[in-house]
């Protein structure tokens, strides 16, 4: 390996390091800060060791792993949103009885996990990434060992994600077995010169395409997303989220930018019905919810069929929509969940829509923020949400994709009606609020969290251009 | 720069006024209401400088402008520009934000200083509107207004709040999206056409494209503007949304926000698409004329005082429906006219029901009757604006609607024809409303305190407004005639031809 190549993977040893560091720690000393402060510590080493790879990158680190501007914007984007759930995760775990340290190192290795997705050029390292993520995931889903919804949901991710996985292997297998390699870019090309045999290539695609689907959690592959989230810890229901999801979509982002927009009409076809089913499903489902958890859930299965809808549209605003809108959604869902873990009790999470009756006058801040975040998930101006949806119809309208674009404009008439919901009932009079939900002591650094997210969100809002700019060098560079 | 202070003092008097409200309730009312006169004395000082004398020099088009770069990657600026027509919707902005905050000086005791922070934010808001000149902007502006509203209704309403204020934002939401729809396709056709992306106003002006494209990039506009205005089929959310607000969200709904809709259709739609505007108009018209009728029987039929008055706005904004789309100069006068007046008018009638409704606790006119006697200040208040809203000679509203009525005369005869059959059900269900609430037997018995001195001084602002308007329009007319002449221009069948080619 030479001196660029360690520099350029530097960013994911220091992760990996720190999660061998926590676990350490804690066979000396078993404590909740300390192992707050090791996992701090290694995102924020990475984050800065990732200004030292942007001055070698583009560097290719062996066959798997690929160095380069869109990678590198991916990884900070990753690692900055494992920092947020750690620090949601602190104050979360610290009103529960159990041992805490295990969760930092499951996330470490889990975010590790992502940052090699989002790196990664070759289906060995996707494989690879794909199950130090999901296996991670597996332990953090049951985290809280002592509620069976959580062990439920742990099981439930458990089988179907091994399922899922399966089928993407099994594509794998298929295409190397026809094409002879593994490599994203020599498949591309290979694809692309014919002399294949189309049906088991079609095939195989179509199996990888289940299992980056079932990540992404788009209908019909949606069914375990609304169990898991709720069953899940809050904090581990944000990063399920957020980190997972994001890091899939850099991965379809890569596949996209290196065919070129060169997609068969069929896909396509398939890819719009795949985005509008997730849309409706996802709305009207939620509209049926009284579970803030799974509403939220449901309207995840939507937000990734609105970005689905930028996919299609393809055209010059693609990459750029693509991106903006996952921050966007990412900033959000991380910001929406962080707030079920910031306000739940001891006694059980704050996940009935009636926990939140009266929130708007209880707790001012943290309603104030909740609020935020819902409007910028329904894409109200001033919030980052907006922009990612003006972004989304941009790409649509470019490329004269009416029939998406009605679609979405549907659901956002849809979505409005159960974000107004939630709203509604924070400012509701407080009768009807189920005791032990409510925190009675304010988890400060979940607090700050989310209240730098507040102002990250609406100044991505106000002032987008930079972050435009930042996104446009990253996709371009591919 | 100035165009920019009108917008941030609002907003930021309404931070201050959230802050101070959850420890000093009267202290909060006091910094909205300075907010607002400050800004008021802001726009009057700048605007009378343009106006003044009533003489009007059309040499420039905005006599304020503002510009800076905001997303450039995107074409987006922060561009405001005042003119004529915007100056005078700025004014009226101001006018009734004032008189909002006065009409709920006592209705309004639970969590004021977050009440007010919304009420100034929608002042902002609607500012913003009334000045944007880029589409991205206006855009902006155009949803930041809901948000504020819907806490207004939603927190602060009457009985069945929930239901209205989801409704009107869902209404409004949705087709703003659609707007939003058409303004990309615009910047997107003027993109193919150019080669430049932007979001400008005056560079997007007389963008060339297909006729069939046109109209239905025209068709997003047109809704969302007339879901806002409302007209016929697009008003549902408005009786829900008027009823169930408290008292200064009314007034800022019936006085300002609908208006917003005219004034999108006067300031984007018809100037961006003025072909497809005009083979449009015998559809608009129809749909104005419908509304005019349909709301005034509705109107006639309600039992609750706020909703008839609701339901004659609906009525009200098919003649300004109706004006503009007959495309000359008589009519868009009108139309000016009657935002103007209309928003004084009705404005006033919801402040008064309001200031009922906190004295008798309700607003079903089947329980109310002969309150004249009891409070005979009330009475004769109630009654100019009934007058002033079934168009009497000598009130602002009649010079509106005549002035409507002569030019879409000139347009079609028929839709006239059946429009000013409106008047008619004008007077009925003006009188009607007297009738109900201040005539006949007091069966009930009330004895209700008389309009207090701050509630006279509120009511006298308005009256006077609609007297001098309704003697003397001749400034509002002379403000806003180069920007009628404008539009009078580019909707001319030659002028149209000539663009063709």
């Amino acid at each position: 390996m030479t001196e660029a190549q360690f520099v350029a993977l530097s960013p994911l040893i220091l992760v990996g390091l720190a999660a061998l560091v926590v676990m350490l720690a804690a066979s000396f000393k078993r404590s909740n800060g300390l192992a707050l402060g090791l996992t701090l510590a290694g995102f924020a080493a990475s984050l800065v060791s990732l200004a030292w790879a942007a001055k070698v990158a583009p560097v290719q680190v062996t066959p798997l792993i690929l160095i380069d501007r869109l990678a590198l914007f991916y990884l900070g984007l990753v690692f900055l949103t494992g920092a947020a759930v750690a620090l949601l995760g602190h104050g979360y775990f610290e009103k529960r009885a159990g041992y805490r340290d295990e969760f930092y190192m499951l996330l470490l290795m889990a975010t590790l996990g992502a940052g090699v997705l989002v790196a990664t050029t070759h289906f060995a390292a996707l494989f690879i990434g794909l199950e130090l993520l999901t296996i991670s995931l597996y332990a953090l889903v049951g985290y809280t060992r002592t509620e069976p919804r959580s062990l439920e949901a742990g099981l439930k991710y458990l089988v179907l994600a091994t399922v899922s996985t399966s089928f993407l292997l099994f594509g794998v297998a298929l295409l190397y077995a026809e094409l002879g390699t593994m490599e994203f870019g020599k498949m591309v090309d290979l694809i692309r010169q014919g002399g294949h045999r189309e049906t088991l290539v079609n095939g195989a695609i179509a199996l990888v395409g289940i299992g980056i689907g079932f990540k992404l959690a788009l209908v019909p592959l949606h069914m375990w997303t609304p169990d898991v989230y709720e069953g899940a810890p809050a904090p581990v229901t944000a990063f399920v989220a957020t980190v997972s999801k994001g890091a899939m979509t850099a991965v379809l982002l890569r596949l996209y930018l290196l065919v070129g927009g060169a997609i068969p009409d069929s896909v396509m076809t398939l890819l719009s019905v795949i985005a509008i089913l997730s849309m409706f499903v996802g709305n009207l489902l939620a509209l049926l919810q009284d579970n803030v958890k799974r509403i939220l859930a449901y309207s995840s299965i939507a937000h990734l069929g609105y970005l689905l809808v930028a996919f299609i549209a393809g055209g010059n605003f693609a990459p750029e929509a693509v991106t903006y809108y996952l921050i966007a959604y990412m900033a959000t869902s991380l910001g929406t969940f962080g707030m079920v873990s910031v306000i739940s009790g001891r006694e059980r999470e704050a996940e009935e829509l009636r926990d939140y009756a009266g929130l708007f006058w209880r707790r001012p801040f943290e309603a104030g923020v909740f609020a935020a975040m819902l409007m910028s998930l329904a894409g109200i101006p001033l919030t980052a949400g907006f922009i990612g949806k003006f972004y989304l119809l941009a790409a649509g309208v470019d490329m004269g994709a009416w029939v998406l674009l009605g679609s979405v404009v549907i659901n956002s008439a849809l979505g409005l009606f159960y974000y107004l919901r939630i709203v509604a009932s924070m400012y509701a009079a407080e009768t009807s609020a189920k005791p032990g939900a409510a925190a009675r002591e304010v988890a400060l650094l979940g607090s700050a969290t989310l209240a730098a997210l507040a102002l990250c969100l609406i100044w991505l809002g106000v002032f987008p251009a930079g972050l435009i700019t930042l996104i446009r060098s990253a996709v371009l560079g591919v | 720069m100035i165009l920019v202070w009108l917008i941030l003092i609002p907003l930021v008097g309404g931070v201050v006024a959230g802050f101070v409200g959850s420890r000093n309730v009267s202290a909060c009312r006091w910094i909205s209401l300075v907010a607002l006169a400050l800004d008021a004395a802001l726009a009057i000082g700048m605007i009378s400088q343009h106006l003044g004398g009533f003489q009007y020099e059309s040499s420039k088009v905005w006599f304020e402008e503002f510009r800076a770069s905001w997303i450039p990657v995107l074409g987006i600026s922060v561009h405001l520009g005042l003119d004529g027509l915007s100056s005078l919707m700025v004014l009226l902005t101001l006018f009734l934000g004032i008189i909002g905050v006065g009409a709920s000086w006592s209705e309004i005791q639970e969590r004021a200083g977050f009440f007010h922070f919304n009420f100034l934010w929608i002042i902002a808001g609607v500012l913003g509107v009334f000045l944007a000149l880029d589409l991205f902007l206006f855009f902006f502006f155009w949803e930041i207004m809901l948000v504020p509203m819907y806490f207004l209704i939603g927190i602060w309403g009457h009985e069945n709040r929930q239901y209205a204020a989801v409704k009107f934002f869902i209404f409004t939401q949705a087709s703003g999206l659609l707007m939003l729809l058409s303004i990309l396709a615009l910047v997107f056709v003027h993109r193919a056409g150019t080669g430049t992306l932007t979001f400008d106003y005056s560079e997007l002006l007389g963008t060339q494209m297909l006729p069939a494209v046109a109209t239905w990039i025209m068709l997003g506009f047109f809704i969302a503007f007339t879901v806002k205005l409302p007209a016929f089929p697009f008003h549902p959310w408005l009786p829900d949304a008027h009823t169930e607000a408290p008292t200064a969200g009314s007034i800022v709904l019936a006085g300002i926000l609908l208006k917003t809709g005219a004034y999108g259709l006067l300031r984007f739609t018809v100037p961006l698409f003025p072909e497809a505007a005009r083979s449009f108009a015998p559809v608009a018209m129809t749909l104005g004329v419908i509304g005019i009728i349909y709301a005034a029987l509705m109107a006639f039929s309600q039992s609750d005082l706020k909703r008839l008055v609701a339901y004659t706005s609906v009525s009200h904004m098919g003649f300004v429906l109706l004006g503009i789309y007959s495309f000359n100069e008589f009519a868009l006068q009108g139309v000016v006219m009657q935002m103007i007046c209309h928003g004084l008018s009705a404005g006033a009638q919801f402040m008064l029901v309001g200031a009922l409704y906190e004295r008798i606790h309700t607003r079903d006119m089947g329980k109310m009757g002969g309150l004249w006697t009891t409070a005979p200040a009330f009475g004769v208040a109630g009654m100019f604006f009934a007058m002033a809203s079934l168009g009497l000679p000598g009130l602002g509203n009649f010079i509106a609607e005549f002035l409507i009525l002569v030019g879409s005369f000139q347009a079609s005869v028929p839709a006239t024809t059946i429009a000013a059959l409106g008047l008619v059900g004008a007077t009925v269900y003006s009188l009607w409303f007297m009738r109900g609430a201040f005539f006949g037997p007091n069966e009930r018995g009330w004895t209700i305190v008389d309009l207090n001195a701050r509630e006279l001084v509120l009511i006298a602002a308005f009256v006077i407004g609609l007297v001098w308007l309704g003697v003397y329009p001749q400034p509002v007319l002379n403000a806003v005639a180069p920007v009628v002449q404008s539009l009078e221009k580019m909707t001319q069948p030659v002028t149209a031809a000539l663009l063709r080619s």
